[in-house]
């Protein structure tokens, strides 16, 4: 990271789905898909941001953009903030996010070429014109590694880990700032995944880009982030840096996520302990009172189902939303995690 | 241990408008009673289709088991009539799937189609199979298995799901349980709900486990011995610890260092494998895994190496020594 001028902040962000019902599709309840969250992404830095299915990351990532218009919450990006933009203002602020899907199958047109759909974003933001575009195309598919002579395929033509670098210059097309990277890897094989992530590092340094790098793979987050937050139901659990999240988690969800983790060693997985989970995640349509995640959790006590606890810094940027965790300076918490097996 | 699953030669093939595809092409391998094999690999590798074959699912036409048996207590799976199968099948060797979303009819209540088997093999009365499917979904973890009996597949979650497939492929006490990625499509919390259910159901009733999977790192935890298949062969085979320590062939090295890992504490670079898994319309006259091996020597390309012992029962298909790079003699 080379300093820590904030790029993007996300300030209290909620997103909200109305559930309709009947012939006159009165809403009857609410999706919490996303319930007051906030963090900032520094220039430079690569935030993971992980999360069971569910759990609003996607959201999040869509919400930012403005794909999804926020219930509340302000999202300041460049001394704007997105939500109150519309129109025209809004369309020139896109050009500076981009996004990266997660199904390489079905994020690109079948019927466009790869020029078509590289080159679709520099004729809507006029950059470019007429051979310039091919050209610029070709230089984009040299950047992702890919042959520019590809340029007049089609995506039926590739194999998934090649799709996704085309939906890579795509995003790259207009030379973003901030790229939303929506479980990129997801869908590729494991030993092509190593590839498409080299790639997004590779140009991280030589264009200076920032990632939301959203993902369900904790040891593939831990891999490409600075940074990672952690998500339940719709809200924050833990946000610290990577080393620090890691070896030292303090929200009883993430400890308990992370040991979920099955690691590929057969030494260290016969020593290991596991904290298994009781039960599923619950409906965010009627989410848990107090702290979203009381009905699960192995420690939970009286005041976890009243009051939801608040987003707090324990340790120099390090966050967490737990009422357990005592205050800043002991780490520990008072009652240890009980593990089985 | 006695050995009571031999499979030798194996191999299917099917038939597309684009030629023929060669998915299984000579698959041995052997399980032993109690024991976990873990048979790993990317899509498209055959792994699926290797244990569909011996469960004689694959669907016919386009596929067909063209050679190999699979020997099951003194029998062949392969060649055995319709009749007999049926009664190993769901029994003797059960199955599970990757999908618990797609797995069950949406009209039938659960614990009737959980009962099923027993109705089938056992013809056990309505009375019995219900008592028995209580204490099988109680055996699995659902709370208040009385009460869900009658539920239906919709008012159960993903992981309750799961667990009840396995409460139905249960229900017979089989000697053999096939799990065809039971727990891709689940969240890594109720991932490992699953997985320690399925090791605590293995010691409680001693029965032999084939895991599919593409994931090494659940493996790692729950397998005796572990095949690694590429391009519809088994390419390595070692005991657990062997194979993730000193693994031997090029794809595996591969494999293991593409995965990022929590224990691993730099951040280094991902060492990814060039190129992507092989299309496979022609049988192999060369190492499938040739194009894309970064040890390769030029016999690999006109010769096809066949599995050869290189440690303690540990068996490797590569021309070449992975520590020297060099052919081996």
């Amino acid at each position: 990271m080379n300093n820590n001028e904030v790029l993007l902040s996300v300030e209290n962000l909620v997103m909200h789905f109305p559930i309709r019902r009947g012939v006159f599709q009165n809403v009857v309840g609410y999706v919490h898909a996303v319930d007051g969250i906030s963090f900032d992404i520094r220039r430079g830095e690569t935030l993971g941001l992980v999360g069971e299915s569910g759990c609003g990351k996607s959201t999040t990532g869509r919400a930012i953009l403005q794909l999804y218009k926020p219930t509340d919450g302000k999202v300041t990006f460049k001394g704007q903030n997105l939500v109150e933009l519309h129109g025209d203002k809004l369309r020139k602020m896109r050009r500076h996010m981009q996004m990266i899907f997660q199904d390489p199958y079905a994020s690109l047109n079948p019927r466009m070429s790869v020029e078509q759909i590289i080159g679709e974003p520099i004729y809507i933001h006029n950059i470019l014109k007429g051979a310039d575009v091919r050209n610029r195309v070709k230089e984009l598919l040299q950047l992702v590694r890919l042959n520019p002579s590809y340029i007049d395929r089609y995506p039926h033509e590739f194999s998934g880990g090649q799709r996704q670098r085309i939906g890579v210059a795509r995003a790259l097309a207009l030379q973003p700032e901030l790229i939303i990277c929506d479980e990129p890897i997801s869908a590729l094989d494991v030993s092509v995944q190593a590839q498409v992530v080299n790639l997004l590092e590779d140009l991280q340094k030589e264009m200076n880009l920032t990632y939301l790098f959203i993902a369900h793979d904790l040891s593939m987050v831990r891999h490409i982030s600075d940074r990672v937050a952690v998500m339940y139901l719709g809200v924050m659990a833990e946000l610290a840096d990577r080393e620090e999240l890691y070896s030292n988690p303090l929200h009883p969800y993430t400890i308990a996520l992370l040991s979920a983790v099955p690691i590929p060693s057969p030494v260290i997985e016969a020593k290991r302990k596991r904290i298994i989970l009781k039960g599923d995640v619950p409906s965010p349509v009627n989410p848990p009172s107090g702290c979203r995640f009381h009905t699960r959790c192995p420690l939970a006590v009286a005041i976890c189902s009243e009051k939801r606890p608040d987003w707090r810094e324990v340790r120099p940027d390090h966050f967490v939303a737990c009422h357990l965790v005592p205050a800043e300076g002991t780490t520990k918490m008072k009652t240890p995690m009980p593990t089985s097996g | 241990m006695p050995e009571i699953l031999n499979v030798t030669g194996l191999e299917t093939q099917f038939t597309t408008y684009d030629g023929i595809v060669h998915a299984v092409n000579g698959v041995d391998f052997k399980l032993s009673e109690g024991e976990t094999l873990g048979l790993v690999g990317e899509s498209g590798c055959g792994k699926s289709v290797t244990m569909m074959s011996i469960l004689r699912l694959i669907p016919s036409p386009p596929g067909k088991v063209v050679a190999g048996t699979a020997m099951f207590q003194g029998k062949d799976l392969i060649t055995m009539d319709d009749e007999e199968l049926r009664h190993i099948r769901g029994s003797q060797i059960s199955m599970i799937f990757q999908d618990p979303m797609t797995y069950f009819n949406p009209v039938i209540p659960m614990g009737k189609q959980v009962a099923e088997p027993l109705a089938i093999h056992l013809g056990v009365t309505k009375k019995e199979a219900e008592a028995r499917v209580v204490e099988l979904l109680n055996l699995v973890g659902i709370p208040n298995p009385r009460e869900r009996y009658k539920d239906y597949p919709h008012q159960f979650s993903g992981g309750m799901r799961q667990r009840a497939m396995i409460a139905m492929a249960l229900t017979c006490s089989p000697q053999i349980l096939i799990a065809d990625e039971p727990t891709t499509a689940l969240d890594v919390t109720i991932q490992a709900q699953i997985v320690e259910l399925v090791k605590e159901l293995r010691d409680k009733l001693g029965m032999a486990i084939i895991w599919i999977t593409h994931d090494l790192g659940i493996v790692a935890g729950l397998a005796d011995r572990v095949s690694v298949m590429y391009g519809g062969y088994i390419i390595e085979e070692a005991p657990v610890k062997a194979l993730y320590v000193e693994p031997k062939h090029p794809y595996t090295i591969g494999l293991l260092g593409s995965l990022p890992s929590l224990s691993r504490s730099r951040k280094e670079r991902l060492i990814s494998i060039d190129g992507i898994p092989p299309v496979l319309f022609r049988k192999a006259t060369a190492c499938p895994f040739a194009p894309r091996c970064a040890y390769r020597v030029d016999r690999c390309l006109n010769e096809n190496p066949s599995l050869q012992e290189v440690g303690l029962n540990h068996y490797a298909a590569c021309w070449v020594d992975a520590e020297t790079r060099k052919e081996r003699s």
